[in-house]
């Protein structure tokens, strides 16, 4: 009997213990990412520093391969009912994210609810809407925000006698020297990225009906005028003169042969900049991504690439809470301002920005800045980004297409009308899959 | 009752695994769904008129066929050849075997991954050798030199199998036929085609729709290492689209209706096979 009432003693108390240890736990949330190698390194940096930093909230990073592949187990989780707190989605997922409504609770209402204080304004301006709705609400926290930008070789323009160039004009006249001193003048990696998205906001351009498609997937369609086929046509041009060099859809092939030192020029993204300064052997420098002076208005800003963190919906409401508490920790000046260093990526506020200024970080590494400087040029009216589903496909069409046009297999004409076409039928697909 | 106890598990695992699935893909092959899952439009048949109609699905469909006509015949030349000639070894036999067969562990991820590697348009030391007689490889650009790298990454890796089934199939075929063969006819050439051939019928066969089955389905590691997650302009097959528009794209609907024409494509084949084929072939 006696032992018996001791077994049922303990099994009081530890139950009794159990509750209390419970009511103290913090509370765990997850956040699934897209970052691998030494961004994952530095992710995780980020997280231990947040565990670290308070008790209430502990939150575990899990990184699920590549962006589509994090956004599809993010999908498939959410239907499970299994999603995590946060989720990791890319620029090109954004309109199948926030198009599905109720997937996800905005970040900005989730700072609010929780009593964080939240101003767009203290986002950079090219970080500021990417990832908002129509009425200027920041549906998705920015995270690691990129921008392309141009590198170049220091030796190979001091061997031409050339400087970098401002704009394409330039270009076509310091190409033939850069091509003469032995070098293949540029490459770049993601011709959708570069030379069409961003061309679009960097000479100011529509390339979307429905507000870049920001006013509802219904009805919008793809605009490309003549600048853009221009431009394809020049670079095309460029290939056949042996100005420019493709290598394929793949990012690293397109990155190797600059980093061999083969090519003078690189058309990359800003948060290349990390791996760059640690691979290559020979000075490197990098500019704004170059505009055509011929067209009007052209010399805007850009917008960012990368991704932004989405706080997924179906959540306690401490869990939320510790969601915003994250946020607010990630968005600090100090946060910012060590990821920006460490990766390369936009600091995303102005005053994670201000403190590198301040730190002197840009006069020992004045390409750092460039990414940044570049998007807080004076923007315009098509320069805050696109919203179009099943996006991910329609980069697909257009990596397709250029491919064909630089193998020769199709026309800069038929290039972009099979793009149209095709864009077109899925983002009507879309809307169709959305409903709105 | 018994008999029908004992097929359950059976049952049950081809209803789980094969059935469903397959009714759920031609479900939802006619709808169009919201892939977070808030909600699904019936289409009708809109899901296969936008596949069928669009500029890429035709190119998709005449590079599948075409490399699965290469991988299928050059894979089975290949270890065929390979075979009859490691059956007339007598000395260090296993040892020739052995290194034949090794390359069947190597799982297509990987095998793709060497590819990628002999092929590198920078580094690849296929793509040296190649420039030597003034062929200028570029894999990931040149739609052709792509499909080539595919091609012999997919044969290669396929060889052993086909060697291990042909060789078998050879040590099978009594002596006694092979020296009243020999008694009558002196050329070994004809007698491989008269005699030796139409013996190894039923393993050759065998593996005419495995090796079709292959290039169809398993041959997808390969494809996703060369053409690095990124179609671009690069060749892929039916069933690689099916992911890419289903698990990259999230368009369910779509690639529902592809997995669907893919199935009845399958089922046709072996339809094909069994009835035609099989009639010329003789077990002995």
């Amino acid at each position: 009997m006696a032992y018996r009432k001791t077994v049922a003693s303990f099994v009081a108390a530890a139950a009794l213990l159990g509750t209390s240890t419970a009511s103290y736990a913090a509370t765990d949330i997850a956040w699934w990412h897209a970052m691998g190698g030494r961004l994952g390194e530095v992710v995780v940096d980020i997280a231990n520093g947040y565990n670290a930093a308070q008790d209430a909230c502990k939150i575990t990073p899990v990184f699920k391969g590549t962006y589509e592949e994090t956004l599809t187990a993010g999908i498939a989780a959410f239907r499970a009912g299994e999603q995590p707190n946060i989720l990791q989605v890319f620029d090109a997922g954004a309109a199948t994210i926030i198009g599905a409504k109720g997937a996800v609770i905005p970040a900005q209402d989730i700072l609010e609810n929780a009593g964080v204080g939240f101003d767009i304004e203290d986002y950079i301006d090219g970080v500021r809407y990417f990832y908002a709705d129509s009425d200027g609400k920041m549906i998705g926290m920015p995270f690691n925000s990129s921008t392309p930008i141009l590198y170049y070789n220091v030796d190979a323009l001091k061997k031409a006698g050339v400087e970098a160039p401002k704009t394409w004009e330039e270009f076509q006249e310091i190409a033939p020297k850069l091509k003469e001193a032995g070098y293949v003048p540029l490459a770049q990696s993601h011709l959708p990225w570069i030379f069409t998205e961003n061309f679009k906001s960097r000479h100011n351009l529509q390339f979307a009906t429905n507000n870049n498609g920001y006013d509802g997937s219904k009805d919008t369609t793809l605009v490309f005028g003549e600048p853009i086929k221009n431009h394809f046509s020049a670079v095309k041009g460029w290939l056949d003169d042996g100005l420019f060099g493709y290598y394929g859809t793949g990012w690293g092939d397109n990155q190797t042969p600059f980093n061999e030192g083969k090519v003078a020029m690189w058309l990359g993204s800003s948060g290349s900049f990390g791996g760059i300064s640690k691979t290559v052997d020979f000075p490197f420098s990098a500019t704004y991504l170059p505009y055509w002076d011929a067209v009007d208005g052209a010399g805007t800003g850009t917008f960012i690439g990368g991704a932004a963190l989405f706080s997924m919906a179906g959540k306690s409401d401490d869990e939320n809470k510790c969601v915003a508490s994250f946020f607010e920790y990630l968005t600090s000046p100090e946060v910012q301002y060590m990821w920006h260093k460490e990766t390369g990526y936009v600091p995303i506020t102005n005053a994670a920005y201000d403190m590198a200024k301040k730190d002197g970080y840009y006069e020992s590494t004045p390409a750092a800045e460039i990414g940044i400087k570049q998007l807080t040029l004076p923007g315009g009216e098509w320069t805050k980004g696109y919203r179009m589903g099943f996006y991910v496909q329609i980069r697909d069409v257009m990596n397709r297409e250029y491919g064909k046009l630089m193998s020769g297999e199709t026309t800069v004409e038929d290039a972009f009308a099979t793009i149209e076409a095709d864009g077109n039928k899925l983002l009507e697909r879309f809307s169709k899959t959305t409903g709105n | 009752m018994v008999p029908y106890m004992l097929l359950l598990p059976q049952l049950a695992i081809v209803t789980i695994f094969f059935l469903w699935p397959a009714a759920e893909a031609i479900q939802s092959s006619f709808y169009l769904e919201d892939p977070f899952g808030f909600g699904s439009t019936f289409v009708g048949l809109d899901n296969f008129t936008d596949m069928l109609t669009s500029t890429d699905y035709g190119r998709v469909a005449r590079f599948t066929a075409v490399f699965t006509f290469f991988v299928t015949f050059l894979s089975l030349g290949f270890a065929l050849l390979l075979a009859v000639k490691a059956d007339k070894v007598l000395r260090g036999a296993s040892t020739y075997k052995t290194l034949l067969m090794w390359v069947y562990a190597v799982a297509p991820p990987v095998a793709g991954l060497i590819g990628v590697l002999l092929f590198d348009q920078h580094v690849g030391p296929m793509v040296d050798l190649f420039a030597m007689f003034g062929w200028k490889m570029q894999i990931g650009v040149n739609y052709f030199d792509t499909s080539f790298a595919m091609i012999v990454t997919a044969v290669w890796k396929q060889i052993p199998v086909n060697f291990i089934f042909f060789l078998s199939g050879l040590q099978g075929i009594s002596k006694s036929v092979q020296e009243a063969a020999s008694i009558d006819c002196r050329s070994g050439f004809r007698r491989f085609w008269t005699v030796t051939f139409p013996l190894l019928a039923p393993t050759g066969f065998f593996l005419l729709i495995i090796n079709i089955t292959y290039a169809f389905f398993d041959t997808f590691g390969i494809v996703d290492v060369i053409v690095k997650n990124e179609p671009g302009n690069n060749p892929v097959t039916l069933v690689y689209k099916v992911y890419l528009d289903g698990f990259r794209g999230n368009d369910l609907g779509g690639s529902s209706a592809q997995s669907v024409i893919l199935m009845a494509l399958v089922f046709i084949l072996t339809i094909i096979q069994f009835r035609l084929i099989e009639r010329r072939v003789h077990y002995t």
